[in-house]
């Protein structure tokens, strides 16, 4: 009866959105009174996860799932899940998450809902508030089959230290034929990611033309931070489609985001409103974006921008 | 090829977003709808297979009546026939099940879908749709080519992309990148004459039980108003963003 949640790693560390999920898994066993399994393939030391209230993990060592495979990752969740007779399983809101969940749910005729953002509102009927609307509005929805999934919207529950025994047991489930076959991965390994990222740096057509986005990098390397851009900015080709954030593109939801020369347009907006906090740097004190920010400067990019990377390079130098 | 590509009926983008009936309605009072715009990715590219290598494109909706117009502009894009499925759609599970029930109706090769709506943003129905047909399934799919049975895809991945390979029967949740935002096409007169003629059947849904139930919803709080730092003093801003917000 144990709440299962499904703990992603990567290159052999766990996500931190590994442990925010745990940590969600925690509170819902808490709720039902029972304690937590986590579940990780390929992850040698688990030991991080003791912290997070993980009271058993199921470790899979599996050459066939070195690459992620939704089908196969899916089969492995769907046995431990049964192993340990679960009726609530957590996942994140990752792409690969997002990507097996489905089929899990299918699987085990289990009810599915996805960017979740807080506990369980009640467990019997089982209700979460998510997401809905691309942030424009949140629901409440109940869960009405015997086994659950949730998807939990990444930064919306935070980390909750817990401790527990995490005790690791080795688990061999059975791989079933995996018919998808990855054939290359092209992954910056130096650069953060937009859905991993604390901070995002985003950039509009304010900022002319793609041979400026050299400060726009060099402020996000100094926040440690993620580089996004508004929808036209992908569509003039001045950076990758992966970088377009907003209702159409991906979805933001950082501690801290900043935007350079957006307009703030509904579609934009809608997209990032999920980050907490919000800074907007726009020469037109008119733009709807700072009706949506929680600080801004009003004033030009080209020279806000670089006096800001100084001033922080000193702030960080003394911390 | 057998293409079938789902289309999502859902607010426009610009929409206001309200609920009726004590919040537990959408309200669709004034509100635009439009072709789902990761659906239209979908949809154009299927037009690239019918007109690169040859293949049949039905269009398929669950929904009631007040669909049918997003139907017909799908059809005046250029597909060759529409199916709605009469059910007004309340969970993802559900109008997975119907939409899986029309795909092995018809014996499609290609289901493209949207990875998500943007209006309940479930990201569940593509993969939902691989489960109940057995088929392959390739989520945010970038990329597409298939050879024979042979199909290639793209897929992004969270901090980049990957190259994955498979076979038909496959399933695909698709979003920009399948083609470009350039190529997207608007109807024009001739494909809006051609689609009034074009076969739009109405079929009944198989009972199913929602696995999930819409309670009410809530709109976010009304935001505070901005601290405006001034240019010449963004030392104030770091010490707001570090002190005050605690995000650096
Ligand atoms: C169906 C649909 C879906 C869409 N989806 C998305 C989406 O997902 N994401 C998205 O971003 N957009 C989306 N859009 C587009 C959206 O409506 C806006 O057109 C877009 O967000 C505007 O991008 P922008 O803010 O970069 O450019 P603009 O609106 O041109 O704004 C540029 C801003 O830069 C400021 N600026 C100019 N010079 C400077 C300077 N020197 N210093 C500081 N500031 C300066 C200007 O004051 C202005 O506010 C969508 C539109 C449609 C119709």
């Amino acid at each position: 009866m144990s709440v299962l949640v499904y703990t992603e790693s990567e290159q052999g560390s766990f996500k931190k959105i590994a442990l925010e999920v745990a940590s969600y898994a925690k509170a819902v066993a808490n709720q039902l009174g029972t304690t937590v399994t986590a579940v990780t393939i390929n992850t040698e030391d688990t030991s991080a996860l003791a912290n997070y209230g993980v009271d058993k993990v199921l470790k899979v060592s599996h050459d066939q799932l070195s690459n992620f495979n939704a089908k196969g990752y899916a089969a492995v969740i769907k046995q431990a899940a049964e192993k340990e007779a679960a009726k609530v399983i957590i996942v994140s809101s990752s792409a690969n998450s997002k990507y097996l969940a489905p089929l899990l749910a299918i699987d085990l005729n289990a009810g599915y809902v996805t960017n979740v953002i807080e506990a369980p509102e009640s467990t019997s009927p089982f209700t979460v508030k998510r997401n809905a609307f691309t942030n424009k509005a949140f629901e409440l929805t109940q869960i009405n089959t015997d086994i659950k999934i949730v998807s939990i919207s990444n930064n919306s529950f935070g980390l909750v230290e817990n401790n527990a025994q995490a005790t690791a047991e080795d688990f061999s489930p059975s791989i079933p034929d995996l018919t998808v076959t990855v054939e290359s991965v092209d992954k910056a390994t130096d650069k953060v990611s937009i859905a991993d990222a604390e901070i995002v740096v985003s950039g509009g057509r304010g900022l002319k033309g793609p041979e400026n986005w050299g400060m726009i990098e060099e402020l996000a390397d100094v926040l440690g931070a993620a580089t996004a851009c508004s929808k036209p900015v992908s569509d003039l080709g001045w950076r990758p489609h992966a970088e377009h954030v907003g209702q159409t593109g991906k979805p933001v939801a950082s501690n801290l985001y900043i935007a350079i020369g957006i307009s703030g347009a509904i579609q934009h907006l809608a997209g990032i409103n999920a980050s907490k906090v919000k800074v907007v740097i726009n020469n037109d004190a008119d733009a709807p974006f700072f009706k949506a920010a929680d600080y801004g400067v009003v004033g030009d990019a080209f020279e806000v921008v670089p006096q800001l990377i100084e001033k922080l390079k000193a702030f960080k130098a003394q911390q | 090829m057998k293409i079938l590509v789902c289309i999502s009926h859902v607010p426009d983008t610009t929409s206001k977003i309200n609920f009726t009936d004590d919040n537990s309605k959408f309200d669709t009072n004034g509100v635009q709808f439009v072709i789902n715009p990761n659906d239209e990715f979908g949809l154009t590219r299927a037009m690239w297979f019918k007109e690169q290598q040859g293949a049949n494109v039905t269009v398929v909706n669950v929904g009631g009546q007040e669909t049918e117009p997003t139907l017909r502009k799908a059809l005046a894009i250029g597909a060759d026939a529409a199916i709605r499925v009469n059910m007004q759609a309340t969970d993802g599970f559900s109008v997975a099940k119907q939409l899986a029930n029309v795909v092995k109706e018809g014996g499609y090769d290609l289901v493209i879908a949207g990875r998500e709506s943007i209006d309940y943003n479930g990201s569940m129905v593509p993969g939902m749709v691989a489960g109940l047909t057995n088929a392959n399934f390739v989520n945010k799919c970038i990329g597409l080519t298939v050879e024979g049975s042979s199909v290639t895809a793209l897929r992004e991945i969270d901090g980049g992309k990957e190259t994955v390979s498979t076979t038909l029967p496959v399933v695909i949740g698709g979003q920009k990148g399948l083609v470009e935002e350039s190529d997207l096409r608007i109807p024009n007169m001739r494909g809006i004459m051609m689609a009034r003629k074009k076969p739009l059947t109405v079929v009944e849904a198989t009972e199913t039980t929602p696995e999930t139930t819409s309670i009410k919803f809530e709109k976010p709080a009304a935001k505070g108003a901005v601290k405006l730092v001034s240019p010449d003093n963004l030392d104030e801003l770091i010490n707001l963003l570090h002190n005050e917000a605690k995000v650096i």
